[in-house]
């Protein structure tokens, strides 16, 4: 589907003629997109084209000026109650990690599905450490995050989001506020997400990464989406001169 | 040595006014914390209105001098209403401790930085529950050396009530220098009362700050 609108069944996100504004500043309008189920979208794009902006309208953190979007086949709304329901099953991992510095580890992780999904502890709490376990910290269930490093802060955002059972998981940026050492750690953990199968919405600068793990790859570029298709198309022959300039860009340093 | 034993004998008399000022202190500061948290929100809602409302009775309060506000309700509202000295006394310091409570919450509250609330709203938390489990117990750590000084000049503000005739710490000083005309003698000693309360309410203060400052950002 080298448009990424076109494909058989449902898509799990499906956006049509999305606008956002600032004020007097249009971030992108027009814009359509579908991601599939297990489908891993990689967005990127120069600074300031709106790349987080419209990540963060797929969760409603930030509110949409026109268009639609429809998550698992539903039009996401703006009411409270809509709002909290859908967002359980959307994951969003942040550049700063945003790790609750007064809870432990295990605390944040178990947090959202003891309290907001309300099950019951024992068996979140079981969960949790198999997937702090699965993000390589297991060891370190009983600590704050104060003591840890960048890289286990970020998989340990993930382990929270991953408590949730989410059915889509966007990351935004997450290795850019990384020492250049501990990158890999959590680009591993994306990785073996993504061979499990979950669907993945990612901004990110980590091109090597795009490449070897991304499905379709969405330059946001000019107010809108500029191209978008498989990484060999996007990263290696672009067709646009736009995705021309923005790469030369990138790989210039 | 006639300053212990002045300070033995009116011992009785004092300790009864003892309990009348940390009565006064107990139930001003508790309704203080709950009215101030009301204000705090309302001084932080969506609606204008609302906010300027709230703003509004801060800068009142924070404007005038507590003693105009007691003799206000005591006094003033004698005429309308007659509320015991004592209320009277929980109600003016309420009213005026819960100004400063509620700019001291506010401030806790706008110190969370927004990445928390996103993260907490990006679980699926309400607003209300982002508030309970991931603003609140951040702004309270932050704010805990701030609200504990608030609340020491809480106490020693009990002190006021003597003028609309509390029968508190201050008042019975007055009353016993007066009686006996030593007026050094006894308002040294009432002060090393307040004193000793609120060196207990400091500790206590900071006993809690270790509690909660396990965690550093
Ligand atoms: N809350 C806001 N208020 C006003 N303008 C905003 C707001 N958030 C973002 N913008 C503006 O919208 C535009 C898009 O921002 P956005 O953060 O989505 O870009 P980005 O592609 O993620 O960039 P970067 O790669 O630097 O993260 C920018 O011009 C930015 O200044
Ligand atoms: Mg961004």
């Amino acid at each position: 589907m080298p448009d990424g609108t076109s494909a058989t069944g449902e898509p799990l996100v499906r956006i049509r003629g999305a606008a956002k504004r600032f004020g007097a500043l249009t971030v992108f309008e027009n814009v359509d997109l579908d991601v599939h189920e297990s489908e891993v979208v990689v967005l990127i794009g120069p600074s300031g084209a709106g790349k987080s902006t419209l990540l963060r309208c797929v969760n409603g953190l930030e509110r949409l000026d026109g268009g639609t979007i429809d998550i698992g086949g539903e039009r996401l709304g703006y009411r409270e109650s809509a709002l909290n329901r859908m967002r359980r099953h959307v994951g969003m991992v942040f550049q700063n990690f945003n790790l609750f510095p007064h809870m432990t580890v295990l605390g944040n992780v178990t947090c959202a599905p003891a309290k907001v999904a309300r099950r019951p502890y024992r068996e979140v709490e079981e969960e949790a450490r198999g997937l702090l376990d699965k993000v390589g910290l297991a060891d370190k269930c009983d600590v704050y995050p104060s003591s840890l490093s960048g890289g286990q802060r970020q998989r340990v955002a993930i382990a929270r989001a991953l408590a949730m059972h989410p059915r889509l998981m966007l990351f935004d940026e997450p290795t850019s506020a990384l020492d250049p050492e501990l990158v890999g750690e959590v680009l591993d953990v994306m990785r073996a997400l993504a061979a499990e199968g979950m669907t993945m919405m990612i901004v990110t600068h980590e091109m090597r990464f795009a490449r070897r793990v991304a499905d379709r790859v969405v330059l946001v570029a000019d107010g809108g989406i500029a191209e978008q298709g498989p990484p060999e198309t996007v990263l290696d022959a672009p067709r646009t001169a736009r995705a021309r300039d923005f790469l030369r860009a990138v790989l210039e340093h | 040595m006639e300053w212990f034993s002045d300070f033995v004998d009116t011992a009785p008399t004092f300790l009864q006014a003892l309990w009348i000022t940390l009565q006064l202190a107990l139930w001003s500061i508790v309704l203080a914390a709950v009215l101030g948290g009301v204000l705090a929100f309302l001084r932080l809602s969506r609606f204008q209105a609302v906010r300027m409302l709230a703003a509004g009775y801060i800068s009142l309060i924070r404007g005038t001098p507590l003693v105009t506000q007691l003799f206000i309700i005591y006094f003033g509202l004698a005429s309308i209403i007659t509320i015991e000295a004592f209320w009277a006394g929980v109600i003016g310091l309420t009213a005026h401790n819960a100004a400063y409570v509620a700019e001291i919450y506010r401030s806790g509250i706008q110190s969370v930085p927004t990445g928390q609330i996103e993260a907490g709203r990006s679980l699926g938390m309400s607003k209300w529950t982002t508030l309970r489990l991931v603003i609140s117990p951040q702004a309270l750590r932050t704010v805990l050396p701030s609200l504990g000084n608030q609340f020491i000049i809480a106490v020693k503000d009990t002190s006021v009530a003597a003028f609309i005739t509390v029968a508190e710490l201050f008042r019975t000083a007055q009353i016993v220098a007066a009686e006996k005309f030593r007026p050094l003698e006894f308002y040294v000693i009432v002060g090393v009362y307040y004193l000793v309360i609120v060196l207990l309410l400091s500790g206590a203060v900071r006993a809690l700050e270790q509690r909660l400052g396990r965690y550093n950002v």
